[in-house]
């Protein structure tokens, strides 16, 4: 029998769970629990510059992996730091597990020093919560805590662990449960049968098709099974920014993404469709443009292991609640046994009309002789990585630049806050990318307002040595703020100008960094170039590109998928 | 449509809030609530009344049978069903008022239980709307003080919400 105190039992369970890193920032409420870090050398430890950080830091190493992050702060202020983070995973289903310090169980009602009710704080925003009542529970909740945040659809699940309940001298047995069994709590491992075959039979009939696949996809696991699918079936696939990498986009099938600021091939084919196939994707409003205006001739199937996201805002006709990887691989087989086939002639006809609306070009812009274009950045960048790299993005223009014009063939590539949309996302997920990543290139394509957000986090880049390359399209504005004031607000640019930026390659080298400014064309691709060959240096790349410019495709407001703007000036 | 969803939940602290927090978080409203342990401790049993579309109905039980501590529920409203709620009401009577109102009361088959020279204090027990009955039949001006449980319901016949 092996008695443990309650920080070493969670330490413990931390290494029999197999976690390898965990972020966080320690504090008053965690001391026991860091001092049982310190006595051991297994679960190594991150130490950021603010606890919102920490969480995009196991945020991004979670979305890079497909494996559950870990963060550990403490009470009060510690946990409430981290809100943001978890709101952004949540909203996202990144499975995560945040360890809050909290202060003694005795304390807890009485406004206690850096008392804050954590569990009720977190509740909106997490899977799951859960707290600590007694030491000998810590093994069994943890095991837990990881199970609930990985399983079904994922997301954050945040664990509160009161002072008292890791005193160091009060010790209990150390039992780590093998297995989870949660008599509530059991996500579907398979689709329904019947309605799979209902989905099959659909789209053996169908005449305009199109896959719309989403994050689900990835965090599934089931790139494979989409591809093998998409392929035998011939038909064209578009999918949602969270989805990026679901499928390759380089593949002739895929027509880029869609919705807000997708192409303007995905969002025709969708407004045309007759069947949509929807793979792990939520119908979310940036996608579906007006719900009521919605792809007025299509059925949906649409699978997911998410119940309430089917037919939440858009009807399904043929629901499938299932693991995607289950359902497809199973979708596989019933098309490959299927005596039907696709009607040729009907799908022929539907991808002339696709290559037409293709061959118009909607993610076109203008190039200029002196300026640089922040498409053109992206574009770069692409080609000198590969289209290889890890890109990890904050919030804006540069955002969705960096979406339409990287290249992803692969998935857990793209890693961005889709959901929340929470500037200062970047920086700290591409560290905890990197971290685990060390020979890849990761990128942390950024704008001078988002990388502020989280700008202290330069400093834990010099202490664990991350190597990212900070890409700044500095365009001298909150961006996207200032293109809706453009576009709905007659250039009324309300605080949306950042004036007094701070010289960005100074900054740089003052947290020991390589700073490098580009403000000619000529340079671009030289310099980034050199850039990336600087594999031992974190680099920090100010690229002073328009001003002026805006994102395209967008679709109107409050219009169907099929209205969109192309151009400052062109509307379809 | 009004529905009563009846729920049956992890005997845990903090289960109820999830609950309760879920409803005002997206939106959804709830008309009465009413939880208590059941003959098993380790549950709760939850009913709650709200109304919505269709849509939002289906939101609101596929919302609830995510959390965590969600172990089963049922939308009573969708079959035969019983329910009850418990009514107390503490009314002005003297003088002529207090025959009046002992009629009232044993046409609505419910019961006296504490009495005052001047106050009845009266239990009921029904559906909704015999309680709102009550009220209407006595007036609001002879009405002192009301407390009502909140609905609770199970289902006719055979059907039963256990684990
Ligand atoms: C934390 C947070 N605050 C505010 C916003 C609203 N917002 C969305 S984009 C944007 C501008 C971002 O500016 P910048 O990072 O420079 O990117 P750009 O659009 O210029 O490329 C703002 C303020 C947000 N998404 N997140
Ligand atoms: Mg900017």
């Amino acid at each position: 029998m092996e008695l443990l105190s309650g920080a070493d039992m969670l330490i413990r369970s931390l290494q029999d769970e197999g976690i390898e890193y965990i972020y966080g920032y320690p504090g008053g409420a965690a001391l026991h629990i860091y001092d049982a870090l310190f006595r051991q050398d297994k679960v190594k430890h991150i130490l950021v510059r603010h606890e919102q950080a920490a969480v995009h830091m196991a945020d991004g190493y979670a979305r890079a992996t497909g494996l559950p992050g870990t963060v550990l702060v403490t009470s009060g202020p510690g946990a409430t730091n981290t809100i943001t983070g978890i709101a952004t995973a949540f909203m996202d289903s990144i499975p995560l597990v945040v360890l809050c310090g909290q202060v003694a169980s005795t304390l807890i009602g009485e406004d206690a020093f850096q008392e804050t009710d954590m569990i009720g704080v977190s509740r909106p925003v997490v899977k799951h919560n859960l707290s600590v009542r007694h030491p000998e529970e810590i093994p069994g909740i943890i095991r837990k805590a990881y199970y609930i945040a990985a399983t079904g659809r994922p997301g954050p699940v945040v664990v509160d662990i009161p002072k008292d309940m890791t005193t160091p001298n009060e010790r209990y047995e150390y039992v780590f449960p093998k297995k989870v069994k949660l008599r509530s709590y059991n996500p579907a491992i398979r689709g329904h049968a019947g309605q799979i075959k209902k989905a099959v039979d659909m789209l053996m009939a169908a005449k305009r098709p199109i896959i719309y696949a989403g994050g689900g996809v990835i965090l599934g696991k089931a790139t494979d099974q989409l591809t093998e699918l998409v392929r035998m079936l011939g038909y064209p696939i578009t999918n949602t920014l969270m989805g990026i990498g679901c499928y390759p986009a380089s593949d002739k099938q895929h027509l880029g993404w869609l919705g807000m600021h997708g192409t303007y091939e995905s969002n025709m084919a969708m407004h045309h469709s007759d069947l949509i196939l929807c793979v792990g994707a939520r119908f979310d409003d940036r996608v579906t443009n007006a719900t009521e205006k919605f792809c007025p001739g299509a059925r949906i199937v649409h699978i997911d292991i998410d119940p309430a996201s089917i037919s939440k805002t858009i009807d399904a006709d043929v629901p499938i609640v299932g693991p995607v990887d289950a359902v497809l691989k199973e979708m596989i087989t019933l098309v490959r046994e299927s005596k039907e086939t696709p009607d040729a002639d009907a799908i022929a006809a539907w991808w002339k009309q696709i290559e037409e609306w293709r061959a118009f070009h909607g993610m076109r812009y203008e190039t200029s002789p002196d300026v640089i274009k922040p498409q053109e950045v992206v574009e770069a960048l692409c080609r000198l990585t590969n289209g290889e790299a890890f890109v990890t993005s904050d919030v804006g223009q540069h955002q969705m630049f960096a979406a339409q014009y990287y290249k992803f063939d692969k998935p857990n590539r793209w890693i961005n806050s889709g959901g929340l949309g929470t500037m200062g996302f970047g920086l700290p997920a591409a560290m905890g990318v990197k971290l685990t990543h060390p020979d890849d290139d990761v990128l942390c394509i950024t704008g001078e307002g988002s990388i502020q957000m989280n700008i202290q986090e330069l400093s834990t880049c010099k202490q664990y040595n991350l190597p990212v390359k900070i890409i700044n399209l500095n365009n001298q504005a909150l961006g996207m703020v200032k293109q809706w004031q453009d576009m709905n607000y007659e250039s009324r640019h309300a605080e949306s100008y950042m004036g007094s930026l701070p010289d960005f390659i100074k900054l740089a080298e003052a947290y020991g960094h390589v700073g490098v400014r580009i403000d000619r064309k000529e340079d671009l691709e030289p310099k980034l170039k050199e850039v990336l060959a600087m594999k031992d240096d974190l680099v920090f790349v100010d690229i002073y590109v328009d001003r002026f410019e805006h994102v395209y495709p967008m679709q109107v407001a409050r219009g169907s998928m099929k209205d969109m703007w192309l151009s400052k000036t062109e509307r379809v | 449509m009004r529905r009563i969803i009846s729920v049956l939940l992890e005997n845990e602290p903090g289960a109820l809030s999830r609950v309760v927090g879920l409803f005002s978080q997206r939106n959804y409203n709830i008309e009465t609530l009413t939880v208590a342990p059941t003959e098993d401790e380790t549950l709760s049993r939850l009913t709650v009344t709200t109304s919505g579309s269709d849509r939002v109905i289906e939101q609101i039980t596929k919302q609830l049978n995510k959390l965590i501590e969600v172990v089963k529920l049922v939308d009573l409203t969708e079959g035969a069903h019983i329910e009850r709620e418990l009514m107390l009401v503490k009314l002005k009577a003297t003088g002529s008022q207090r025959a009046e109102i002992k009629r009232t009361v044993d046409i609505f088959r419910g019961q006296i239980v504490d009495v005052t020279s001047s106050v009845y204090t009266v239990q009921l027990a029904g559906n909704s709307e015999k309680l709102d009955g009550f009220i209407q039949a006595i007036g609001t001006s002879g009405v002192l003080e009301v407390v009502r449980s909140g609905v609770s319901g199970i289902a006719r016949g055979e059907k039963v919400l256990s684990l």
